[in-house]
């Protein structure tokens, strides 16, 4: 079973990177462009035929290394 | 002889890469990235530093400045071009150099003096070392991990485009010589023209005893001669 | 919104402060109002406990500028140059979260020396962890040295000397010490005191959010259901956008534009909008409508305490606001009038075309709590080690487990994460007594350090003040500088526990008097109190960076070895004090006794002596003697230099534990050639210096009698090991 993690900065944490990658865009003449946050993604492979064990392993290697609750959020999407 | 040198918000090495071209008598001038004309130049120099922050990938964002279309005519027409650490990383990424630099081996910073083996110096940038000449200059950066793909590492070795390899103090190119994991030990490459130089040491911080040691200057009066 | 008791505790405020502010306003505060003044009230902006011990430090000398009191200290170094240099604390931060902690705590200290209108040269840090058995350690560790890394590698600012050490007390409180040094042109130095009437009031640099605001979670919980949104958020670090802000204001400050400048630092908008007008007896009128905000629907109350990074607030003379604006504009960064000087002496805030605060100036800050809080003083366990009393070990084995444990072992996988070199001017790195820098293009160089002993401070608080500053002061005059002045950052635990107030007034009263006899003045500082969990106050820890001045170049020193067969001098008397020394501490788990003694009539006559003989040159290289004794002295010196030593036991001792372990004060080692040695020693005998000739360097061994014999080369793989060690056990 297949799994993706998304993991990005948390709603009102900087985004040093973000703001930079939309402030090139932008000066690129990209109009239309409103809003634009980066994080990361992840993909992780299981040997787990049971959904909701491998979405609860996948949780908890997240908040156990993957992800930096302090000033990140995650989001799990089976793929 | 003419030098420019580009700064980019976030450059930090182009105060100290002025300082050298004046002290071994290149006419320098700085260039602000957001200008549309070069001055006239027999050197263009692309400084270390993180421009940009290094977001979004080590040197993307810089070589999408308006001046870097100018750099690229230049280089075209022959113009020598060295890229410095982040520069190098720039020069990649504007696709002047091939390959790539990826992060660090062990994945942290490095920042020493290391020892660098001159393999080739059939070219201007290195016509004042001897072939085989150690030299000590310092490294500092997350992304020297040089790579490229099999094809143009032959190519790269056969047509004597690399000037530099890591090497201890006995000339020995190993993995245990090699800081940041880069194919073949490789600290620089040239391209096919031998006109454009990306390297990750600095040379300019090797110019000077008191401060290090001399083993830079040979790059820049290779290049005034 | 009532004001009610929960509110006021959890504004850190006590009730009898709450009651001074009606007393003030005359009147309850809303909201808003309570948050500005717990911002300004607290111990961070308002030093109310340290106030009265401050006062008694030693601030000027011939050298001195400016002292204590503006973002940062300013000293001059002769033609026109001044050196403007602080230290400051980002403990608690750095805890939660270690890399934005300590990299934010790098970029705040950075903007107080560019503030002044000094272009930054070198960055300096003192760090301290728990055991590292602890499990939390390595995280902290790795996470902080990057963060300090990421921060000064990528501003292009040279890390140059530091320190990073592991005691048991810092295992729940880590400290994370971060020192600027900056150089400025002396005529041009920029202050925080507002002047005039209806000046501009510029914000600069990047947007607020919400960060770091420490009252806004309960406060906003009742303001709307929506909380989650709300909650404080940790402080990330901007070194890109720093970078382009320390460009504009260095280049605005270039024109005649500047009345005023202030960094956003804690308490961001309030503290900085209140300096200047305090300073300058006026008052100050901000439209918050105007700030920048990163996040919708900010409350005035986010805005006023966000301690969002890299922005700072300026006053410009009339008319100057095009030629400013053109400047950040360049430099992409928001450039913003949001108010103007006043004369009303009140900080007036409008928000939505409504006055939302009013607060007088004074009451802020001048009015501020002031307390002299109850000490006592340290009561001693007098016991003193005796030496027969000690199990026993060979001196080698001692000596092998001492030169690889993890606080005396090789620092060099911390400082080589550091750009070192950037800027070109470094000539001395970390490693060294004191890291050297040149001023650029000028035959002059500064010498950087920074310093502590959290043991002998906590043994005993007044000496332990004193040797911090003579071992600041001894590491200046080992790379041939002359001492001017030092920061200094005291790290302590809660000061309303009499014992802890009693540990920071006894070591005040320390650094008082030996930077008073060393004429080694204190030019700015910061108090870091509640470092500690409970009752579980961490060693007091003040850490002091000092900076000298080298007006020859050729006239510096360094710790290296030179060449084989040269002797080597311990300079200063050896007494072999072992108490609280690294052997007793660590060897024998030993925790009582008294630290060496510090003479400074002595600290003084030996350093004076030795800077003369690097100023005449007849001296090889110099090491100050420090903690580890002697002979750990002489390791560095020779695992730095790949040269071996053949050290004889001098004759009249009874003990080598106690000569070459012992961390008797005012001791330096010194090598010199053979055909030197009658010179020196005639000059020690003119000048009443004491010294012991303890033999010479030699190929290969460093070796001592029959009690240690080693390659150099295994020293250094020894010397090496801890930290690979280290980040295997613990994977």
């Amino acid at each position: 079973m297949k799994f993706a993690v998304i993991i990005t900065l948390k709603k009102d944490v900087l985004d040093p990177q973000g703001k930079v990658i939309e402030q090139t865009l932008q000066n690129m003449g990209i109009n239309s462009l409103k809003n634009l946050r980066q994080g990361k993604y992840i993909e992780i492979e299981l040997n787990e035929s049971d959904e909701k064990k491998a979405k609860s392993a996948i949780e908890n290697m997240c908040k156990k290394l993957l992800v930096n609750l302090i000033i990140e959020q995650y989001k799990i999407i089976k793929i | 002889m003419n030098s420019s040198v580009i700064v980019f918000p976030g450059s930090n090495c182009d105060r100290d890469i002025a300082t050298a071209l004046t002290k071994l008598q290149f006419k320098n001038k700085m260039v602000w990235h957001k200008d549309n004309e070069l001055p006239k130049s027999d050197l263009i120099v692309i400084p270390g530093g993180f421009s940009y922050g290094d977001y979004l990938r080590s040197g993307a964002i810089a070589a999408k400045s308006n001046i870097l279309n100018e750099v690229i005519k230049a280089a075209n027409s022959g113009c020598l071009i060295l890229g410095i650490c982040n520069g190098f990383q720039i020069l990649i990424e504007t696709g002047l150099l091939k390959g790539a630099l990826l992060r660090n081996k062990d994945l942290k910073f490095i920042s020493k003096d290391v020892y660098l083996k001159v393999t080739n110096n059939n070219n201007k940038f290195c016509k004042n070392y001897k072939k085989n000449n150690i030299i000590r200059l310092n490294i500092a950066h997350n992304e020297g991990n040089y790579f490229t793909q099999k094809d143009h590492l032959k190519e790269l070795e056969d047509k004597e485009l690399i000037p530099f390899k890591y090497c201890n103090k006995n000339g020995l190119i190993n993995d245990s010589t090699n800081p940041n994991g880069s194919i073949n030990n490789i600290a620089g490459i040239l391209n096919n023209g031998k006109n454009i130089l990306g390297m990750m040491p600095h040379p300019e911080r090797m110019i000077d005893n008191l401060i290090s040691n001399t083993d830079g200057i040979g790059l820049f009066t290779s290049i005034l001669n | 919104m009532k004001i009610t008791k929960e509110i006021i505790d959890f504004h850190g405020l006590k009730s009898e402060e709450y009651s001074k502010i009606k007393l003030l306003l005359n009147r309850e505060p809303n909201i808003l109002e309570l948050g500005i003044f717990s911002a300004m009230w607290n111990e961070h902006c308002s030093y109310k406990s340290s106030k009265v011990h401050l006062k008694k430090l030693p601030i000027k000398n011939k050298n001195v500028i400016q002292g204590p009191g503006e973002n940062a200290g300013v000293i001059d170094i002769g033609d026109d140059d001044a050196v403007v240099f602080k230290i400051e604390s980002h403990n608690h931060p750095s805890f939660i979260e270690p890399y934005q902690g300590a990299a934010t705590g790098v970029g705040g200290i950075l903007r107080d020396v560019f503030t002044m209108g000094a272009r930054p040269i070198a960055l300096l840090n003192s760090i301290h962890f728990g055991d590292p058995k602890n499990k939390k350690t390595k995280n902290l560790l790795n996470g902080v040295v990057s963060g300090i890394g990421g921060y000064g590698n990528c501003i292009g600012i040279p890390t140059v000397a530091g320190e990073t050490k592991f005691n048991s007390t810092y295992n729940e409180n880590i400290l994370v010490n971060a020192m600027a040094v900056g150089l400025a042109d002396k005529k041009r130095i920029f202050y925080s005191k507002a002047k005039g009437i209806n000046k501009p009031v510029v914000y600069v640099g990047s947007k607020t959010g919400r960060d770091g605001i420490h009252g806004a979670s309960m406060a906003s919980a009742e303001f709307d259901e929506n909380s989650e949104d709300k909650k404080p958020t940790v402080q990330v670090g901007d070194p890109f956008t720093e970078k382009l802000l320390m460009e504009a204001c260095l280049e605005l400050m270039k024109k005649d534009s500047i009345i005023s400048i202030q960094d956003m630092g804690a308490a961001g908008l309030t503290s900085s909008s209140v300096e200047m007008a305090f300073k300058g007896n006026l008052g100050i009128e901000l439209d918050l409508d105007k700030v920048p905000c990163r996040e919708d629907n900010m409350s005035p109350y986010e805005m006023m305490l966000s301690e969002s990074q890299e922005r700072m607030l300026i006053i410009l003379e009339d008319g100057k606001e095009n030629e400013a604006s053109e400047i950040f504009k360049k430099w992409d960064l928001d450039f913003v009038i949001i108010g103007k000087t006043t004369n009303s002496k009140n900080l007036s805030l409008k928000f939505k075309n409504e006055i939302v605060a009013t607060i007088p100036i004074n009451a802020l800050s001048s009015n501020a709590p002031l307390y002299d809080r109850k000490w006592t003083k340290k009561k001693f366990k007098s016991k003193k080690v005796k030496f027969k009393d000690l199990k026993k070990i060979s001196f080698d084995e001692a000596f092998f487990k001492i030169i690889s444990s993890p606080n005396q072992s090789n620092k060099k996988w911390v400082t080589e994460q550091y750009d070192q070199m950037v800027m070109g001017d470094t000539i001395e790195r970390s490693g060294t007594d004191a890291a050297i820098i040149k001023i650029h293009n000028k035959d002059k160089a500064i010498a950087v350090t920074v310093d502590s002993s959290a043991n002998y401070c906590k043994s005993f608080p007044l000496n332990g003040g004193k040797q911090i500053v003579c071992e600041s002061w001894r590491n200046l005059i080992s790379v041939g500088a002359k001492p001017i002045a030092i920061t200094n950052c005291l790290n302590f635990g809660n000061p309303e526990n009499p014992e802890i107030m009693g540990e920071f007034a006894e070591n005040i009263l320390g650094i008082k008097e030996a930077c008073e006899f060393l004429d080694y003045p204190v030019v700015s500082g910061n108090v870091s109190f509640y470092n500690g969990t409970n009752n579980n106050n961490i060693y007091p820890t003040p850490v002091i960076g000092g900076v000298g001045l080298i007006k020859n170049l050729n006239k510096i020193q360094n710790h290296r070895f030179k060449k084989t067969g040269s002797n080597i001098v311990v300079v200063g008397k050896t007494f072999g004090h072992l108490d609280q020394s690294v052997f007793i501490n660590q060897i024998h788990n030993l925790h009582d006794g008294m630290p060496p003694d510090v003479n400074l009539l002595n600290e003084k006559n030996n350093g004076e002596m030795v800077f003369k003989l690097i100023n005449t040159g007849i001296i090889n290289s110099v090491h100050d003697v420090s903690t580890g004794g002697i002979i750990l002295a002489l390791a560095e010196m020779s695992i730095s230099s790949q040269i071996g030593i053949k050290i004889n036991k001098p004759k009249k001792l009874t003990n080598i534990f106690e000569y070459f372990f012992g961390e008797d004060q005012s001791r330096y080692i010194i090598e010199v050639d053979k055909k030197n040695y009658s010179k020196l020693e005639s000059l020690f005998k003119e000048n009443n210096i004491y010294f012991d000739n303890i033999g010479t360097t030699q190929n290969e061994y460093f070796e001592l009698d029959n009690d240690l014999k080693i390659n150099v080369k295994e020293l250094y793989e020894l010397n090496n090991k801890w930290y690979n060690q280290f980040n295997g056990l613990n994977n």
